[in-house]
């Protein structure tokens, strides 16, 4: 009976269509692996030719993939990106960067200030919030715990 | 103008649309309708610098191109009905700045543009006024602007999601004798089944537009048989199906004759997940496609129901449900007649 | 080998990233967050670490490794400089993240115009 206004929600599930989960996990392990493995590329690169050690061989491989994803936003590449491979263009340290310049782009056409400065944050806001509240309730626990014992 | 019970208005006097217009965007004159449309602008931002004021050319040249085909000015109008999605639907206030005709600012979100026929008609039929334009226009990344993300981000698709059409609907309502007749309308309460997933507007609609059509029969006492068609507003692939069933359960199986506007304007292969929405999605098609055979004679009596969503983007993430409603008018080929 | 590991794993973290929005219908922006936090949380007990050894890149470019490194250098001035040191040195090690993406989305913003 689906003329049921209470369990309308419920009894609508039948004729929901089915997400592809198969498929999209596919799709997203894929491209997620491959912007990884490039990002590997970049690493050993950034070691063997401008010799950064392991450890700081990180800051130019994400600032250099940084780059690329703000440049794939502007021209209009990373939307279709992200449509085909959902978390798999999300998750890595590129969709971050999507994240700040489609915003930013978006409201360009409310000024400089008010539009691109304003906006650049609006979702990747909650990111940074997220992480350094977390970092700093963990790193003040971990202290605590290690000056304890 | 009488009413018929207390949801359908029948008119009077022979109530006609004079002439339409219609434009749209790149992805829908790629659609089976491609046709029947009077412009298409090959690219989204149809020439202009942003997206707003791309949707404000779309309703500007719907406007002009209907006005032409009637060989009526802007000044031989005596109202402007119009609306959009926008905040506050600034297209419509900043259209009406331009043509100076005055203005009546409706918002039922995508149901707008059967609410403003209707109440065109009705205007019309009371003698309020002789001439009535209007129009309602909706823009794909001026609506993903507003209600989801930047239209460069690329948010995660859904099969459930619909597709905002890009374009814009315009006619002209008159009681000069025309080709196509407006017969009733039904105005919609509004129905909330307590769904509130955005992405998800077919399953929150379709009950609305169930209890509109229901309504309409129930008025009227007319059946299914005596409409060609009955055409819902953007219920879409997921939606349309609820609304068949919901009516079957009631006794009433308009399936034979039931089609969905965000269906006809997009082809299966678009990328448009569950299919069109938006104003122009139903204005587009009743203007464009229904309107010509309307005119034509090729059908006889439709129903147009479009469907509308009253949330914005807070609502949801309030996690409040979505009200739902939905407009109907019925057209009659006047081609008989003359 | 670090390269097929570094696929494998990247990939597996957006996999499970993906089950997680289609499943639970979370939006992207929950699930970065979680995603961060997740990351500050594996680094407490040092296990990012070891994937990062495992995987390079496979576990340093997903957003996860945001919130150990946000934790790490928080960490690394809370060990010079007491309570004090974890709010000078939490943005130790992603300043060149966070500075090449506002500055590259600033320009970005710039000198392109939305399509669409």
């Amino acid at each position: 009976m689906l003329n049921d206004p209470k369990n309308y929600s419920e009894n609508v599930k039948a004729f929901q269509p089915r997400i592809p989960y198969v498929k999209n996990s596919l799709k997203a392990f894929l491209v997620g692996g491959l912007i990884c493995l490039f990002g590997q590329f970049l690493e050993t690169f950034y070691i063997h030719f401008f010799h950064f050690t392991k450890q700081s061989a990180g800051n130019p491989t994400v600032a250099t993939l940084i780059l690329i994803a703000t440049l794939m936003t502007g021209f209009g590449i990373y939307d279709k990106l992200a449509r085909f491979a959902g978390a798999g263009s999300i998750v890595p340290v590129t969709g971050f960067a999507n994240t700040i310049t489609s915003a930013a782009l978006e409201h360009k056409s409310e000024g400089i200030v008010l539009g691109i400065a304003t906006n650049l944050f609006s979702l990747a806001g909650a990111v940074i919030v997220f992480g350094v509240v977390s970092a700093a309730v963990l790193g003040i626990i971990r202290l605590f715990i290690e000056k304890a014992f | 103008m009488s009413q018929v019970r207390k949801q359908t208005w029948r008119f009077d006097h022979p109530i006609y649309i004079a002439a339409t217009g219609t434009v749209v965007g790149p992805l829908e004159a790629q659609g089976p309708l491609s046709g029947h449309f009077d412009k298409a602008y090959k690219t989204l931002d149809c020439g202009e610098k942003t997206w707003v004021e791309a949707e404000r050319a779309l309703m500007r040249r719907a406007i002009s191109f209907c006005l032409a085909k009637a060989g009526k000015a802007e000044g031989d109008m005596d109202l402007f009905l119009a609306g959009d999605l926008m905040d506050q639907t600034v297209t419509s206030n900043f259209i009406a700045r331009e043509n100076r005709i005055p203005f009546l600012g409706m918002f039922g979100a995508c149901s707008t543009s059967m609410e403003t026929l209707a109440q065109s008609a009705q205007l019309v039929d009371s003698g309020f006024a002789k001439n009535v334009l209007c129009a309602v226009s909706s823009h794909n990344a001026t609506a993903e602007r507003q209600f989801r993300y930047p239209t460069e981000y690329g948010g995660p698709s859904n099969p459930t999601q619909t597709f905002t059409v890009t374009g814009a609907g315009a006619a002209i309502v008159t009681r000069e004798k025309g080709k196509v007749r407006i017969r009733e309308a039904t105005i919609g309460r509004v129905i909330d089944w307590g769904m509130g997933d955005p992405n998800n507007m077919g399953t929150a609609m379709a009950p609305a537009a169930a209890d509109t059509i229901w309504t309409h029969f129930q008025d009227t006492g007319r059946t299914p048989e005596d409409y060609d068609m009955i055409v819902t507003g953007d219920l879409s692939s997921v939606g349309s199906p609820i609304l068949n069933e919901l009516l079957i359960e009631k006794g009433l199986d308009i399936t034979r004759v039931h089609q969905d506007s965000g269906l006809m304007i997009y082809s299966p292969e678009q990328p448009v997940n569950a299919g069109g929405s938006g104003c122009a999605c139903s204005a587009v098609v009743t203007y464009g496609y229904l309107f010509k055979r309307l005119a034509e004679g090729s059908l006889k009596r439709i129903f147009v129901v479009a469907t509308g969503a009253l949330l914005n983007s807070s609502t949801t993430k309030q996690k409040d449900t979505i009200p739902c409603i939905a407009h109907g008018v019925v057209l009659e080929s006047a081609k008989e007649e003359t | 080998m670090i390269f097929l590991y570094a696929f494998l794993v990247g990939g597996a973290i957006c996999l499970i990233g993906q089950l997680l929005l289609d499943i639970f219908k979370w939006t992207p922006a929950h699930l970065v967050v979680i995603f961060v936090v997740l990351g500050a949380v594996l680094d407490v007990f040092g296990l990012y670490d070891r994937l990062i050894d495992f995987a390079g890149a496979g576990a340093s470019v997903p957003i996860t490794s945001f919130g150990h490194s946000l934790l790490h250098g928080a960490m690394s001035e809370g060990h010079q400089h007491g309570y004090l040191g974890i709010a000078i040195g939490i943005f130790k090690l992603t300043s060149a993240g966070i500075t090449s993406a506002i500055l590259f989305g600033f320009l970005v913003a710039l000198l392109f115009k939305p399509k669409g």
